[in-house]
């Protein structure tokens, strides 16, 4: 218990506000938070206070939520009002970021699939056909038609597909027309990536060196 | 309960009044009771293509509006036990039916028949959406062109999200010496991007034109290779497993026995 106190608390106009530290044990801070209450009782006689609890960058579970309103629950006149942590941090990969739509469907002339996201697409677009998405496009089938990746801009979007033989790709604001600036009928998946302000093309095994954030792999 | 079949294509002159013409009178010639009801009103032609033109008193328009009952504006082929059509009107337009109005025609029409056979206008307007309203199922007509093609595609997309859940697909007008010199596109290919069964391949054959103009049917004449082809698609309509048709030309009796002998 030595040393600087794990927790202030502040007066406001609403109630009291309680900034419990993040860095120590939570069973300390527990441990704390009992005492320090039971030191000021006399003050926490009276009429209701609400209380507000900031928990900073920690994250508690229910049962935990459950124990501190327990300690809090001894003083008679305190009524929690919230328990609040920081906001998790954002991973910056782009595959737990903008969401992924799975859809399975043949995206037929004069069809459009459009999503905010990436999207996963198990089947064909066909000529005059469109699929567009502000993440990535991914194609299990045979792209004969267009796909537009990173719609809103994002230059890093991909487009895969099983079967790359479309009548156009797009990758935020760069258009290219396959027959006059590339051709494909390899026999094996591919991707278009923009490299340079260019449109490219590669095959699919090189993502992995490409782009090191779409795998993330757990334990060994 | 007779079932309502659309011929249909989006793209205009892929023949889908020659395959409506022959598909309905095939079915007729397998024992069917067939009525051909055509839709594309202010260009008909069904009936020209059957030769039933000078017959026509009452259509389609006269139905709808109440000034005939259907069975006195169905004219009867006399070739056959059991074949009817519907004339479209000539001096309309599509606009002036309804798909409600089409459907009640074609649902009056059911319990006396055993096969509907609907002819669409081209397009996937309000002449689309009639033909296709009072129909439970779909044969798609296409050539091996890419434009045709792409407009199936766009047609199936439509009738897909319609109430007509597998349409087939008929592929008309094959040359099989261009098929297999390259410059015309492959059956597999058209299918493998259309993505719906094959009911049947028809080859391009000038017996058709011919039959056409005469207003007899190409399918009654046993010596045209698209004649079987036609009847092949009625007897797998009615479930028949019926192997696709050989599309080579006749060999003459000279590359015969050049290929007997090995030299072929």
């Amino acid at each position: 218990m030595a040393g600087k106190s794990h927790i202030t608390i502040k007066g406001t106009k609403d109630g009291l506000v309680f900034l419990l530290d993040d860095d120590c044990e939570f069973d300390a801070l527990l441990s704390e938070l009992g005492t320090k209450l039971d030191k000021h009782a006399q003050q926490f006689t009276g009429p209701i206070i609400h209380v507000f609890i900031k928990l900073g960058d920690r994250q508690l579970d229910e049962e935990d939520q459950e124990r501190v309103r327990a300690v809090l629950r001894k003083q008679g006149n305190l009524l929690i009002q919230s328990i609040e942590s920081n906001p998790p941090e954002q991973e910056p990969s782009s595959l737990t970021g903008p969401s992924l739509h799975t859809v399975a469907a043949i995206v037929r002339s004069g069809q459009t699939l459009e999503y905010d996201g990436h999207l996963l697409l198990l089947g064909d677009v066909n000529p005059g056909g469109v699929v567009r998405c502000t993440g990535d496009v991914y194609i299990i089938g045979a792209l004969r038609g267009m796909a537009h990746a990173g719609s809103a801009g994002n230059e890093d979007a991909i487009i895969a597909a099983s079967s790359m033989t479309p009548t156009q790709l797009r990758i935020a604001d760069v258009i290219s027309r396959p027959p006059d600036e590339w051709t494909s009928a390899e026999p094996w998946m591919e991707y278009a990536f923009l490299k340079d302000g260019k449109m490219a093309i590669d095959k699919m095994t090189s993502l992995s060196r490409h782009r090191k954030d779409v795998m993330q792999f757990k334990g060994v | 309960m007779g079932e309502a079949i659309v011929v249909t294509s989006g793209k205009g002159g892929v023949g889908k009044t020659t395959t409506s013409a022959n598909i309905g009178t095939a079915l007729a010639l397998l024992g069917q009771k067939v009525c051909m009801v055509d839709t594309d009103i202010g260009l008909r032609n069904l009936d020209v293509v059957m030769g039933l033109e000078n017959r026509i008193v009452y259509d389609l328009i006269d139905v709808a509006e109440g000034r005939c009952r259907v069975n006195q504006a169905l004219i009867k082929d006399k070739r056959f036990d059991e074949l009817y059509m519907l004339p479209a009107a000539q001096t309309k337009d599509k606009n002036d039916v309804s798909p409600e109005q089409v459907k009640q025609i074609v649902d009056s029409l059911k319990p006396d028949f055993d096969y509907i056979i609907i002819d669409c206008p081209a397009g996937i307007e309000q002449g689309f959406r009639n033909a296709i309203a009072g129909a439970t199922q779909a044969i798609v007509v296409t050539t091996p062109e890419n434009a045709a093609v792409r407009d199936a595609d766009r047609v199936i997309g439509l009738l897909e999200k319609s109430h007509i859940a597998s349409p087939k697909l008929v592929i008309n007008r094959i040359r099989p010496n261009m098929m297999k010199s390259g410059d015309m596109l492959e059956i597999d290919d058209i299918c493998q991007v259309l993505a719906i069964d094959l009911l049947g391949i028809v080859p391009d054959d000038e017996m058709v034109i011919k039959a056409a103009n005469q207003g007899e049917p190409t399918v009654m004449n046993p010596n045209s290779r698209a004649a079987i082809a036609y009847r092949n698609i009625a007897r797998r309509i009615l479930g028949e497993t019926v192997p696709l048709s050989q599309l080579e030309e006749k060999a003459g009796m000279f590359r015969k026995v050049k290929k007997f002998l090995g030299m072929g």
